[in-house]
């Protein structure tokens, strides 16, 4: 499905884009490819959903953003979708999953969201609650990030 | 970080330029120069608030196969759990969350289903604990862009 030109292009594009005046020209050079070409590419590839987006990753911890709670709500079946899209359309909502249920943890909805403190993820939960006429929830709050990293694909052929 | 730089991260979490001369076009967006657009990033990459700037792709639509999992680590245990879990490239996050039971989660991103059960398997034969696999069975969202602390616009619902 992808010709290893792609895969080369991914390669690149996932690393850091070089600071530079022209940084697309840099990473088409080391690919062996036109200025062109390569910005070409990164259009057909946003285009096609294969990058969800060009840009920055931030490090909202070092924002001041520091409460980030997997809120998990226990859905009704049939209610599933409206639910989820109802969740979807918070803006504080990052991630939004229907998710099978565990056993100790009798949830199927999965939203995850950011704020400043703990009290502000309290008062948007209950806002959603209420919106979403769900009262059985549960908000799991990190206590440690023990890793954050992005994805690095086509690196093992 | 100034008002510029609060303005600059609001634009380039959502998107960066894709032309020749980038930089030149956001310090057009934000009233400053090609050069000092460029200082600018560099110091807040030098400050840890950038993490990275590229593609961020969609795992999916590349044929990757990506999964949530939940693990119930006794304290005593956790160090080398996390030593285990973290030492897979797929693993990109993983957090300790406060459950009384479920208390490691991490996702895991791998080339296939067979790649990903076969990791699954390795992790609890290594730790000798389970690992509950919660696939998504359905996206409703995912956006991660922040609002950044102190910009107008993007607000969410306080």
């Amino acid at each position: 499905m992808f010709s290893e030109l792609d895969k080369a292009i991914i390669r690149e594009l996932q690393e850091d884009l070089p600071l530079v005046p022209q940084p697309y020209k840099v990473i088409a050079n080391r690919l062996g490819i036109n200025e062109e070409d390569l910005i070409g590419k990164i259009k057909e590839f946003q285009e096609k959903g294969y990058i969800r987006r060009y840009g920055a990753a931030l490090r909202h911890r070092e924002m001041g953003i520091k409460a980030n709670p997997m809120i998990v709500w226990q859905v009704p079946e049939e209610k599933i979708e409206e639910v989820g899209k109802k969740l979807a359309a918070f803006p504080h909502v990052t991630h939004c999953y229907h998710r099978p249920m565990l056993p100790k943890l009798p949830y199927n909805v999965f939203s995850m969201i950011h704020a400043e403190t703990r009290e502000q993820c309290f008062v948007l939960a209950q806002e959603m609650a209420e919106a979403i006429g769900v009262d059985k929830y549960d908000l799991l709050f990190s206590e440690e990030e023990l890793k954050k990293t992005s994805m690095k694909y086509f690196i093992e052929d | 970080m100034d008002s510029i730089d609060k303005k600059l991260l609001t634009i380039i979490q959502k998107d960066f330029p894709v032309c020749s001369r980038p930089f030149q076009e956001l310090g057009e967006q934000l009233g400053i120069s090609e050069e000092e657009t460029i200082k600018r990033m560099k110091k807040l990459k030098e400050q840890g608030i950038i993490r990275r700037l590229g593609g961020i792709f969609d795992s999916r639509k590349l044929g990757y196969k990506s999964t949530l999992c939940a693990m119930a680590v006794p304290k005593e245990k956790l160090p080398q759990v996390i030593s285990t879990v973290n030492q897979y490239l797929g693993v990109t996050h993983n957090y300790l969350r406060d459950h009384d039971y479920y208390n490691l989660w991490f996702t895991l991103i791998t080339p296939s289903e067979v790649n990903l059960r076969k990791t699954l398997t390795e992790i609890e034969r290594e730790t000798g604990l389970k690992v509950y696999n919660l696939p998504a069975l359905k996206l409703f969202k995912i956006k991660v862009n922040f609002h950044v602390p102190g910009v107008e616009g993007e607000r969410g619902i306080v």
